[in-house]
């Protein structure tokens, strides 16, 4: 198994994206892991473009991840997966949710939504798997639970057992939303167990 | 991985801060919300046996902490580099009169601007001012320092600056607490030829500065932090902060100088790393700080020439710059429309400006969301320079145009803002003669930086309630003759309350009050969302031009177009999410009749 990695987590303000992270890095820091997270508050949670990044391994200085150097990269949002092209490699394991959000240049009718997106991945043989986020949402009873089947899904790929994932989530979601998010997280690791 | 043992906490760099804060014994902390500092005084708030607030802005921020230090108190000043702008006048003469409790002030900076209207480096205050500093370059670094910098404050009898970056403060890492000093007392204890700074005092005190400043030198160093992490020596660097642990990165292998307190320098310290090294680098972020001081010393080495000095470094910046070889080749970036921040649906700062932009009038904005408003397609703010800005700048604008400016001048700015440093500029306005428009949106609540209060929302920083504001009575307390209050989700009603304002002969202010839609008491009312009929939509886009995110227009071809039954000319039709708030503008300025209620649609 591999001993450090990057995973990039990217989306929309508003979509999640900071707990789905703060799971993942809690799972790898019980795993024993050292750790770093860089994430940007403030002005883009406006509903822009929000991107985190998370290091692991046996000792992790700088907290951010250079460009061609992304290991995972969890995608909440279709268009924002290919935002970030640059900083993958060919051994790039991609996740992302289908789940399309319209930027204003779209919602006015200025451009329309880009097509055909996960062709990008495709053309450089980067390995991606779609996931209907808001279908396991909807399945579960909370729309909202859709970042944790993300980190379902990302779960099959990192040197962490489930087990620490789902103790992290019941130390650490409250209760009122933990069942929903239980749910989420086996549905999103069912779509990935090849 | 003994080292990654699970008693250490995982942390940002502000709780980090915070916790540090805690554990050194502080008992009253002050600041003024601003990214990336803000969650400092947040963080800090959970914990007990302490007293903090936010301050109406950053220059009363560190007066407060100034008083806590006299009574003996160990106190702690926060805010964001502009921030420190708007405290210098107090910082540069507590530098004189020193301090009793320790007293720490965090400056965070914001290379790349992520939020903030400029990126200035706040080292030079350390240098200006003649303040020690420290930089931290993660959470764990943030805890440690702030304990060595109250040390440090009480041994040497000084302010102690501490800069963090946002990805100091906004990074997340592991950090181990360790227990709590006792706090020192406080008390009333006279010292005026101390802390009294008439010319007779502060000449005395001006040349205790230089000596402590040599002390300092001293201290530097000496100091666990500034070390040498010695590797190759064909290439050495001097580095501090976040740039340390990219430069860790990008070279492993060679000799590394790290300054931890960046100010003042350890001058010997420096002058035996550079003798050893063949060729020696500086690698910094923004300014050339280190590398002005390491040249003045007479000592070759390189840094802006070859290291940007605009925005962040990364690791592949600062590995590309040194050895000209980049990142192998990366993927191309795929063509994708950007996707801009944006006012939330259901912003009550959407009405007003969706106003103002069919008014011809030069609008003086102020910064907040509100400043979002200069976004398309609403495209209605002229400029915005900083804080409480708005008001002067209108002021000018009128004094300038005179008579060809009248009723063409408004200011805008948040309620927050209008405390922060609005109110002065509006006393200018009417003492000195003006006829712009002043317009507060008052949202309730600090917007922009994740909701904290102010004096105007009513409570305190500790969760208490406290008096708020009444906006319109301070206005008139001033001198404002003309003041309207308008519910800025009400279009008809705001419209003819800013054009009466802007008619006015003299200063006006108008005052769109409606709480931020994002607060829990909001956000707890049962609202019920719009939806829009498609066959009653008549292609017309008005609705689009407010650039609410719920709102978006879907093209029709001809073929459908004739199947809706539309006439020929439309093109498209509108829809609304489910993302709406049922704020009701949309609905307000459809002519068709299209929107409504969602429950009345499915009646
Ligand atoms: C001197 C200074 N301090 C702090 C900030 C950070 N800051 C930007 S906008 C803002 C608050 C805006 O609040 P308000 O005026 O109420 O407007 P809102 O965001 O709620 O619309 C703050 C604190 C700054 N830019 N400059």
């Amino acid at each position: 198994m591999k001993e450090s990695g990057n995973i990039l987590f990217c989306g929309v303000g508003g979509q999640g994206i900071l707990l789905a992270s703060e799971i993942t890095a809690y799972a790898l820091l019980e795993a024993g892991f050292d750790a770093k997270k860089s994430e940007v508050h403030g002005m883009a949670q406006r509903g822009g473009s929000v991107v985190a990044h998370l290091r692991f391994g046996e000792k992790v200085y700088s907290p951010l991840i250079d460009l061609g150097q992304v290991d995972f990269m969890v995608a909440f949002e279709m268009m924002e997966s290919v935002r970030y092209l640059p900083f993958l490699h060919e051994k790039s394991q991609v996740i992302v949710n289908t789940h399309t959000i319209a930027p204003p240049s779209v919602a006015t009718g200025k451009t329309t939504y880009p097509e055909n997106l996960l062709a990008n991945f495709s053309r450089h043989n980067i390995s991606h798997l779609p996931i209907d986020g808001a279908a396991i949402g909807h399945k579960v009873g909370e729309i909202r639970a859709a970042n944790v089947a993300l980190v379902g899904a990302l779960s099959n790929f990192l040197p962490v057992q489930k087990e620490l994932f789902l103790e992290v989530m019941k130390k650490r979601l409250p209760t009122k939303i933990l069942d929903v998010n239980l749910k989420a997280f086996a549905e999103g690791s069912k779509v990935s167990g090849q | 991985m003994s080292e990654n043992s699970i008693e250490k906490l995982w942390l940002s760099g502000n709780e980090a801060f915070a916790l540090g804060a805690y554990e050194a014994g502080v008992t009253v902390a002050s600041g003024y919300p601003g990214t990336p500092s803000t969650e400092i005084l947040e963080n800090f708030a959970q914990y007990d046996g302490i007293y903090t607030e936010w301050a109406p802005n950053e220059k009363v921020a560190l007066e407060v902490t100034i008083g806590a230090s006299f009574a003996g108190a160990r106190a702690l000043a926060t805010m964001k580099h502009v921030g420190v702008n708007v405290a210098a006048d107090p910082l540069f003469t507590v530098s004189y009169t020193g301090v009793r409790g320790g007293l720490v002030i965090i400056a965070a900076d914001d290379p790349e601007m992520h939020s903030s209207q400029n990126e200035q480096d706040t080292r030079n205050y350390a240098y200006a001012a003649k303040l020690p500093m420290f930089e931290p370059s993660d959470p764990a670094e943030a805890r440690e320092f702030m304990k060595l910098a109250y040390d440090i404050s009480e041994i040497y009898d000084t302010p102690v600056l501490v800069r963090s970056t946002t990805r100091v403060s906004h990074v997340k890492g592991r950090v181990k607490p360790e227990t709590r000093e006792t706090p020192p007392e406080t008390s009333i204890q006279k010292d005026p030829a101390k802390l009294v700074m008439l010319p007779a005092n502060a000449r005395r005190r001006r040349t205790i500065l230089e000596d402590r400043h040599e002390s300092l030198v001293q201290f530097s160093e000496s100091c666990y932090h500034n070390r040498i992490e010695w590797g190759d020596r064909k290439i050495g660097f001097i580095t501090s902060g976040i740039s340390y642990l990219y430069t860790k990165e990008a070279f492993p292998e060679a000799s590394i100088m790290k300054l931890g307190m960046i100010y003042p320098f350890p001058e010997k310290m420096i002058r035996d790393f550079a003798e050893e090294i063949e060729k020696l680098y500086i690698i910094e972020e923004l300014d050339p700080f280190i590398e002005t001081h390491v040249k003045a010393m007479g000592i070759r080495c390189t840094g802006k020439k070859l290291i940007p000095a605009v925005g962040e470094l990364n690791t592949s910046i600062i590995k590309k710059a040194i050895t000209g070889k980049g990142a192998p080749d990366l993927f191309t970036p795929a063509e994708i429309p950007m996707r801009p921040p944006n006012m939330c649906p259901g912003c009550p700062h959407r009405g007003l400006f969706y106003c103002l932009s069919r008014l011809d009038v030069f609008v003086s904005g102020d910064i907040g969301c509100y400043t979002l408003g200069f976004l398309p397609p609403l495209s209605a703010m002229d400029s915005c320079v900083c804080m409480g800005a708005s008001i002067g700048v209108a002021h000018g604008m009128a004094k300038a145009l005179g008579d060809a400016g009248k009723e063409k001048i408004v200011a805008v700015l948040g309620d927050s803002t209008f405390c922060h440093s609005g109110i002065t500029g509006l006393v200018n306005m009417v003492y000195n003669k003006s006829y712009a428009t002043v317009i507060i949106l008052d949202n309730r609540i600090t917007g922009m930086t994740g909701h904290q209060q102010n004096p105007a929302s009513g409570k305190t920083l500790m969760g208490e309630p406290a008096h708020a504001i009444d906006l319109e009575a301070l206005c008139q307390a001033v001198g404002v003759k003309h003041i309207a209050t308008v519910n800025p989700l009400q279009l008809k009603q705001t419209k003819k309350a800013l054009k009466e304002a802007i008619e006015h002969d003299g200063p006006s202010v108008v005052i769109a009050r409606y709480p931020c839609a994002l607060l829990p008491e909001e956000k707890k009312k049962k609202k019920t969302p719009y939806s829009l009929q498609r066959e009653d939509c008549n292609g017309c886009t008005s609705c689009l031009r407010i650039g609410c995110p719920s709102i978006s227009w879907t093209p029709v071809t001809p073929e459908e177009g004739a199947k809706l039954g539309y006439k020929e000319k439309q093109k498209g039709y509108a829809q609304i999410s489910e993302t709406c708030n049922g704020c009701g503008l949309c609905a307000q300025l459809c002519k068709s009749k299209a929107i409504c209620k969602t429950k009345e649609a499915q009646a």
